[in-house]
């Protein structure tokens, strides 16, 4: 058998709970569980975190950065979404 | 633990033109001028790319192979409690050898090109981990000068116009102080111990000082590539900034242990309120580059054979996890 790399996991930590569960960088595994026990010895020797997820980098769907303009588009003409666009008259309080 | 600006000396495989349009250049020259952070798949230079995976594999074959010189008194460390430290702290430079490989892959290139480069003696690691650790007084110099320079290194590379290689390092300088301080506590037991233990910490400063100041690279003005680097803000200070940043606040460490730097010419200035220091030995420091170290050798001879002792784990639980998932589907 050739000694081909093992597939690449990305690995997000929640530090917390009540907090999301955030980036934290990647791991090679042969499967699923030994990405979770890679990931725990790599990112948490400290304590970092209370929950681990690790999915296999191949499956992330990511947007593409040459579209970001494009694609983030239908939302920079909408300034009326932001509370920001509205003038409270003078007087008005608690809103 | 450590980079070194090793990528400043004339390396080759850097004069490729690839066709990119001058508005191209600009506009990312200005989305670094104006500190924002480049991303994995944002359109970047080749030549700023290729720097990245340089640095970035070189700083990770640092971590990898400087296992080895700390690995070699984990055997015969002085107490339980200096071994479970020391444990602690080779985990720490396997992990952060991994956060790097794991940011070096987001521009493209592969773990296992970039371990093949290191096996194959293509690649650079730091010069200082060709030197042996022959005391156990050498344990805790090089926590505390070895990583204590690499830490002057690393703190301005959080903030490193790349996004992923800024975020791991950001993660490895959060460790990096334990590393420091678990050094300098050696160094400090041993300073107030025997006299034989004072004279071992002597033996160790003596050995280990030049190399560490080394670390920080050749002088500016023998740096090729560090103004380009600079405009990139992939370095944010200049090889002797750096050097004599380390130098002002490390002497007076030595001081209060009561050992000597063994520099004949290191004086404090007044005016500058700097220590200047004698000449540095270039010839050691090529030399060493080059692959004539005392340990080059058995480095990365040692590294192949644990990377080939491996190979058989690596392919059992590739075939472990290709029957389950046969398993599974079935």
């Amino acid at each position: 058998m050739s000694d081909k790399e093992w597939p690449l996991y990305e690995v997000f930590i929640r530090s917390k709970a009540g907090l999301s569960h955030r980036h934290a960088g990647s791991v090679h595994a042969a499967d699923d569980q030994m990405a979770l026990d890679h990931a725990r010895d790599t990112y948490t020797r400290r304590s970092e975190g209370v929950s681990l997820w690790v999915v296999r980098s191949s499956e992330i769907i990511a947007s593409d950065p040459k579209e970001t303009a494009a694609f983030f588009e239908p939302a920079e003409d909408k300034i009326y979404r932001h509370p920001t666009f509205y003038k409270i008259p003078d007087g008005v309080d608690n809103l | 633990m450590y980079t070194q600006g090793l990528d400043q000396k004339g390396q080759q495989g850097d004069d490729r033109k690839p066709v990119e349009s001058a508005e191209q250049l600009a506009a990312f020259q200005a989305r670094v001028d104006a500190e924002e952070k480049i991303e994995a798949k944002d359109w970047m230079p080749e030549a700023y790319r290729r720097t990245l995976v340089r640095q970035i594999s070189q700083h990770a074959h640092s971590e990898i192979i400087g296992m080895q010189p700390e690995g070699n008194w984990l055997t015969r460390a002085p107490t339980l409690k200096r071994k479970a430290i020391l444990l602690a702290k080779v985990q720490d430079e396997a992990g952060h050898g991994l956060y790097l490989y794991s940011a070096g892959e987001t521009l493209g290139t592969s773990r296992d090109e970039m371990v093949g480069d290191l096996l194959s003696g293509k690649a650079k690691y730091s010069s200082i981990f060709n030197y042996p650790t022959l005391s156990w007084a050498d344990i805790g110099a090089i926590g505390w000068l070895v990583d204590g320079a690499a830490i002057m290194n690393q703190i301005p590379l959080c903030r490193c116009s790349y996004g992923p290689y800024a975020r791991a390092m950001v993660r490895v300088c959060k460790e990096e102080s334990f590393h420091q301080r678990q050094g300098f506590d050696i160094m400090y037991e041993l300073s107030r111990g025997t006299p034989e233990q004072q004279a071992m910490a002597q033996d160790a400063l003596n050995r280990w000082w030049w190399p560490s100041i080394m670390m920080f690279g050749p002088n500016d003005s023998a740096s090729r590539h560090s103004a380009q680097s600079m405009a990139w803000k992939i370095k944010r200070f200049s090889n002797d900034e750096l050097r004599q940043k380390f130098i002002d606040v490390t002497v007076p460490q030595a001081e209060f242990l009561g050992l000597k730097v063994p520099d004949d010419d290191l004086e404090f200035d007044e005016a500058s309120g700097h220590y200047t220091f004698g000449e540095i030995d270039w010839n050691e420091f090529s030399q060493v580059i080059a692959g004539n170290g005392p340990c080059n050798k058995q480095r990365l001879a040692r590294r192949r054979k644990a990377h080939d002792d491996g190979a058989w784990v690596r392919e059992a639980a590739r075939a472990y996890a290709e029957k389950q998932a046969a398993r599974k589907a079935a």
